[in-house]
């Protein structure tokens, strides 16, 4: 018989390697699938982990890393503060949409004009709509006592229908011979989010997610706030007696989740994406869920988890034309991870034994 | 715009049967919170039982099978929810929030195959007489046989709840697990049964929507019923009575907004799509103020260390 023996402190080396492990075992399983659908096991997990960074076509492919890691460490990172004190905000899917429509609206609101200050504008306008969209959950659960979870949840829908109604409607390109969606801001200097390097797959969006990542760092380790967001997550009842204000707590990691997501939002619409369409939205607010757990919820683990997704999200795109994988394949094989990483924590938390015959 | 053209007892009848795959769901949830486990991957759950219902219906031309094999695979599924959380002592939230995303794959995956065919159909119940009453009749007598098996669920769980040993030590096990452990029950045990019949009610709730109330395979079909559920028990305040009566309302809700729709309402199909998350999110607002009829254990993990 094998019991369970909780330690005494979580363990630090395990706390490492279990990302490490769930990403092997996630390979191992991930192949049995791949081998399931009649696909060569390694060459798929060859073609998704290998082809993107040293293949043949990886010029093209590794600026794409940072063009899909950037919006889920941008996410991510806003997610793991919350997560970090038990404050669930499961849609980050529309806070990124909102996100998206706002900055862009913004944008084009001025359209044809150029200037230096347009860009700028949508930024705070993208940052300001996601932040709109979380202070709901996050009101709601301050003022009324509201679960988060499912509020936030449902404003993803409520979002996917506003971006429907803007695509067909309100941000619609008029000279668009009535197809849904809005000019192409790729097309609109002052609105484009460029690459700032060309070829590089640098967008001001990688910068957003490279310096929020060292916000969040300095802030969790450096600053009394980021003390009462640990403490809240590790030990709610030694935070009530420190004075932690829950309400202050669940308004700011709600709101700078929000304003990160729709950040996100924005530098997608804006630059990589280009246009406000229905279809715009591909699930990152809800792939960074699994990126900030893999990230252990730490800032620096939290850019390798995104860049990994990221790696998943192109070498499944490989493999979807090259191998003939179905795209459904890659969103099940993410799914693994998140939960190999959850099984495989138990190893933190506790030590397993076999169990002595004792005399009861 | 011509409202005339809703036909209120039509009305009704359709309401009870987009209640229907929630009311499932939602059962099985309550069960499952009633011993103090919080499973957020309904969705998941929910999913993949439409997708297996559908595909063995379509294989083997049976509705009936498919629902078994709805109930079995959503139990599967909630299967990996009692690996992570009773066996591997996982965040249930988190791992609630895997299975979902798990499942949501998954299924689009298995229903490659599926998309654009029309599964075999059940069939109403007819009984003779009863069914044929003016207005009563189409409204409550003319219904596919799973939309009785929902009411019936619900019926018998409420009964096991609250007058049989097995509901006592049910709740005894969700409102404080310590105390359980020590009387003798099996707390780990009794949660895994708990979580699989919620798996299995899902399943079954997913299926629904595939086989009878769509009836077709589409990619996440399910579009936030399995969260809608999980609201619902909220609304329900944990009691299943009030389960039917809120998935009845919330039925109500996105069958008048399709019909208004069709109605060609001056409000944009978008806005009447959006309102029954919106509605939920209202309700919850009003019930959570009263936070006392929740399992006192409700999403704790409970590990017996001697």
């Amino acid at each position: 018989m094998i019991v369970l023996e909780k330690r005494p402190q979580p363990s630090k080396a395990w706390s490492y390697a279990t990302p490490l492990v769930a990403v092997l075992a996630t390979m191992v399983f991930g192949g049995i699938l791949f081998a399931l659908l009649g696909k060569n096991p390694i060459e798929a997990i060859g073609t998704i982990f290998w082809e993107p960074l040293f293949g043949e076509f990886a010029f093209y492919y590794r600026p794409q890393l940072l063009v899909k890691g950037a919006p889920l460490v941008l996410i991510a990172i806003g997610l793991s503060l919350g997560f970090r004190a038990g404050i669930w905000n499961i849609g980050a899917e529309g806070q990124y949409i909102m996100g998206a429509i706002f900055g862009a609206g913004a944008g084009l609101a001025f359209y044809p004009l150029d200037a230096f200050y347009i860009f700028p504008i949508m930024v705070i306008a993208g940052a300001f709509g996601g932040w709109l969209w979380a202070m709901i959950p996050a009101f709601l659960k301050v003022r009324f006592g509201t679960n988060e979870i499912l509020v936030s949840l449902m404003l993803v829908y409520v979002a996917e229908q506003m971006l429907a109604s803007v695509s067909l409607g309100l941000l619609k390109n008029p000279e668009g011979f009535g197809f849904p969606g809005s000019r192409n801001l790729q097309s609109y200097d002052s609105a484009h989010n460029a690459e700032l390097i060309a070829g590089s797959g640098m967008h001001w969006g990688v910068v957003a997610a490279l310096i929020a990542v060292i916000f969040a760092y300095v802030l969790l380790n450096r600053h009394m706030l980021g003390f009462h967001i640990r403490l809240t997550g590790e030990a709610p009842r030694a935070a009530k007696f420190a004075g932690v204000n829950p309400a202050r707590l669940i308004l700011f990691c709600l709101g700078l989740s929000g304003a990160l997501a729709g950040l996100a939002g924005m530098f997608e619409v804006t630059g990589p994406s280009g246009v406000v369409s229905i279809d715009f939205n591909v699930g990152y607010g809800f792939t960074a869920i699994i990126v900030a757990f893999l990230g252990r919820l730490h800032p620096v683990g939290i850019l390798l988890a995104g860049g990994l997704m990221a790696l998943t999200y192109i070498g499944g795109e490989i493999a979807q034309s090259q191998l003939g994988l179905p795209a459904a394949a890659i969103q099940v094989f993410q799914g693994m991870l998140l939960f190999f990483l959850l099984a495989f924590d138990l190893l933190t938390n506790y030590r397993i034994r076999a169990a002595q015959s004792e005399v009861a | 715009m011509d409202l005339g053209e809703i036909n209120p007892v039509l009305l009704v009848a359709s309401l009870m049967v987009a209640a229907t795959p929630l009311l499932l769901a939602a059962i099985g949830e309550l069960v499952v919170e009633k011993a103090g486990v919080l499973n957020l991957g309904v969705e998941g759950m929910m999913i993949v039982g439409a997708i297996s219902g559908f595909a063995i219906s379509v294989e083997t031309g049976s509705p009936w099978l498919g629902f078994v094999a709805a109930a079995i695979g959503g139990a599967v599924l909630s299967l990996l929810f009692v690996l992570l959380t009773q066996v591997a002592l996982a965040n249930q939230v988190a791992s609630g929030l895997a299975l979902t995303l798990f499942g949501l794959g998954f299924s689009a995956l298995l229903g490659q195959s599926y998309v654009g065919i029309k599964p075999p159909s059940m069939g109403d119940i007819h009984i003779p007489v009863i069914s044929d009453i003016p207005v009563i009749g189409p409204i409550l007598f003319q219904h596919d046989p799973i939309l009785y098996v929902g009411i019936a669920l619900t019926a018998a769980v409420w009964a096991t709840l609250k007058y049989t040993r097995v509901g006592l030590i049910l709740r005894a096990v969700g409102e404080n697990h310590d105390a359980a452990h020590a009387l003798g029950y099996k707390v780990i045990k009794i949660r895994i049964m708990a979580i699989l019949f919620g798996g299995a009610c899902a399943g079954l709730g997913g299926a629904y929507i595939s086989l009878i109330r769509v009836p077709q395979w589409t990619e996440g079909m399910t579009a936030g019923v399995g969260w809608i559920a999980l609201a619902l028990v909220v609304f329900a305040s944990w009691k299943p009575w009030r389960a039917l009566l809120g998935a009845y309302l919330f039925g109500g809700i996105t069958v008048l907004q399709l019909n208004l729709q069709a109605a060609g309402v001056a409000i944009p199909v978008e806005y009447l799509a959006m309102s029954p998350y919106i509605i939920t999110i209202l309700v919850l607002v009003i019930l959570s103020a009263d936070k006392s009829s929740a399992p006192a254990s409700l999403g704790r993990t409970f590990h017996a260390s001697h």
